[in-house]
């Protein structure tokens, strides 16, 4: 794997090294105030006129030592600060951790807790493309799809805020299952929401799929093969554009995945225009998952019997998820006291920012940004 | 396991104290205060103190849950071979972990990637206690995509040893690694460029650490870089 994988050296930002006179190289800093960069990130470039010759991402604006703060909480009450992770897709966030404590109390989440954890997330992960894609298009020009997808994703801020009172950081589910029954005509306005956005992805795709621009600015621009997705441990679109056909819910089915009827989008280039077919795909695979969980949901409990005070037995636990980024997950280690001796989180973000310099080398400066957008980070997620 | 020691003592045992709390039919304790027939309460109080301990049984067994047993597999036998005693390997909650020797780290992943597939780092990363003579768990988690299998490989290191990157063979340890130098101050040789990730270059202490205050910082570098007295 190593003669075909593009290795990328540490780049040299040593002034002292480079000869004098030398006209060709510029290093020019980009962020972390910048608008393109999707919160706080810093990318130093290295150019040759508007070549980038390589980069170098600095993070860490963000950090707020989530994983220290995780063990002076108990379970219960660390449960809320992983929705301030990834923000835009706080569901899932909260369904990887209840479900890693889950499996350490050796516990099960009730038939109906998981249909409604599968609705709920993929309305999250329908809403986190959807602010992808909005925000995506307005770096690389394209201003209306901000205002489409931003109006159809408030429908299911909307549901979220009916379910739970919290429309971006919901804290909707709890070790165990649900806190939270249905409220009264949810299951109609999650119907509604499907036949109301189902059209409206088919717009987006008409504003952007066959536009010239669009293509122009997207096709070969950030290629990476599954190769180097592989090597560089990147998941989620940015390896299904590559071809690799993988997906979590499919591979290591949790929640009440493996009762629905899905396909797993997938591109052959895995170039931005790629990630933009498939996350588009998967926009209507989520559709397809909430309309048979929402027409498929049994009655029964919401909460398996957990006790307040939760003392998981010693040992150690690795669980992820499919998130909208990526694989999400959680490892837990837990000494048999209340609070949690240690826990990991796996980001995708972080992990797949990694590959932005090897996605960039060779394109121009503007692509630096397109394929910032491509990754779908989130900062909040990259730095914790 | 509290459990256990709430739950009152089974009446049969007849240990010191319980022989002191109840009336039991033997010539010692026949002249005790009970006035009632001498035979059959006894046995009734025995009776009604079983029937009373008898739900709670299974309480204590509950708990107990699951365990981690030995990991039997042709990958873990092929492994055992090749490294004898080094490596041990165990199943818990479904999950398989290989606990292994520090000396063959390099060569154990190696192999992983090369001849068993494990082709996607999923995460490195290390666990800290500050009681042990070998004060961190070194971890890698690794996934197969042609078998759809994970495992766990995990050694113990001491404070100040040493252990090789994995960054040639698997790229996506790069950062990984250096969050675990961040934060625990654990050095992986080889590593292209060893430096701090999230935490700015001239920090000092690492704060996943234990002994690591939840409110602690590097006041020195708030007040020079910052320019205020506390970051809190």
């Amino acid at each position: 794997m190593t003669d075909s994988t593009s290795s990328v050296s540490p780049l040299d930002l040593d002034e002292s090294k480079k000869t004098f006179l030398d006209a060709n190289e510029l290093i020019l800093n980009m962020g972390p105030q910048h608008p393109a960069t999707h919160g706080v990130l810093r990318v130093i470039l290295r150019l040759d006129g508007e070549k980038v010759l390589g980069l170098e991402c600095v993070i860490g604006y963000l950090h707020r030592g989530v994983e220290k703060i995780a063990e002076h909480r108990t379970y219960t009450m660390f449960n809320p600060y992983v929705d301030r992770m990834d923000y835009v897709a706080a569901v899932s966030n909260g369904l990887g951790y209840c479900e890693a404590v889950e499996k350490l109390l050796n516990v099960e989440a009730p038939p109906r807790a998981n249909y409604i954890r599968v609705i709920l997330t993929e309305l999250n992960r329908l809403a986190s493309h959807q602010l992808w894609l909005g925000t995506h298009a307005l770096d690389i020009g394209a201003m209306t799809p901000l205002f489409y997808t931003f109006r159809d994703r408030e429908e299911i801020l909307k549901i979220f805020e009916k379910y739970c009172g919290a429309r971006l950081t919901t804290h909707a589910f709890r070790i165990g299952g649900c806190q939270y029954e249905t409220y009264e005509g949810f299951e109609k306005d999650v119907k509604k929401f499907v036949a109301f956005v189902a059209p409206k992805i088919d717009e987006y795709e008409e504003l952007l799929t066959t536009n010239r621009i669009w293509v122009e600015r997207t096709k070969n621009v950030g290629t990476i093969s599954a190769k180097d997705c592989i090597a560089y441990g990147v998941t989620g679109p940015v390896l299904r554009a590559s071809g690799v056909k993988w997906d979590i819910r499919k591979a290591q089915p949790y929640a009440a995945y493996s009762k629905f009827d899905f396909e797993v989008p997938t591109g052959q280039n895995g170039d931005t225009y790629d990630r933009y077919l498939v996350r588009m795909a998967e926009m209507r695979q989520s559709l397809r998952i909430i309309q048979q969980a929402i027409d498929g949901i049994p009655e029964g409990p919401i909460m398996a019997k957990v006790s307040k005070v939760m003392k998981p037995p010693v040992g150690e636990i690795y669980h992820s998820i499919e998130a909208p980024k990526g694989e999400l997950g959680y490892f837990i280690v837990s000494d048999g006291s209340t609070q949690p001796y240690r826990v990991r989180v796996r980001p995708p973000s972080f992990v797949n920012l990694q590959a932005l310099d090897l996605m960039c080398r060779g394109q121009l400066v503007a692509d630096v940004i397109a394929v910032i957008g491509t990754l779908d980070i989130v900062l909040g997620e990259v730095d914790r | 396991m509290p459990d256990e020691t709430k739950s009152p003592a089974p009446p049969p045992e007849g240990g010191p104290k319980s022989a002191a709390e109840t009336p039991v039919p033997s010539g010692a304790t026949a002249s005790s205060p009970s006035p009632a027939p001498p035979a059959t309460p006894p046995v009734a109080a025995a009776e009604k103190l079983a029937a009373a301990a008898a739900p709670k049984p299974p309480a204590p067994a509950k708990p107990v849950g699951p365990v981690p047993v030995a990991w039997e597999s042709a990958l873990v036998a092929k492994l055992k071979g090749q490294f004898g005693s080094g490596v041990e390997a165990l199943t818990y909650l479904g999950q398989n972990s290989l606990q292994v020797d520090r000396s063959l780290i390099p060569n154990i992943l190696q192999i992983l990637r090369d001849e068993e597939q494990f082709d996607y780092c999923v995460d490195v990363t290390a666990v800290h206690y500050p009681k042990r003579e070998r004060q961190f768990d070194v971890l890698w988690i690794l996934y197969s995509f042609a078998r759809n299998e994970r495992v766990r490989v995990k050694t113990q290191i001491a404070e100040g040893e040493h252990i090789p990157s994995a960054v040639s063979i698997w790229p996506t340890a790069n950062w990984l690694e250096r969050e675990a130098y961040d934060m625990f101050g654990i050095q992986f040789d080889g590593h292209p460029e060893l430096k701090r990730i999230l935490l700015p270059d001239g920090w000092k202490g690492h704060p996943l650490r234990k002994d690591y205050g939840i409110i602690e910082q590097d006041s020195e570098w708030v007040q020079i870089n910052l320019g205020i007295e506390s970051g809190q």
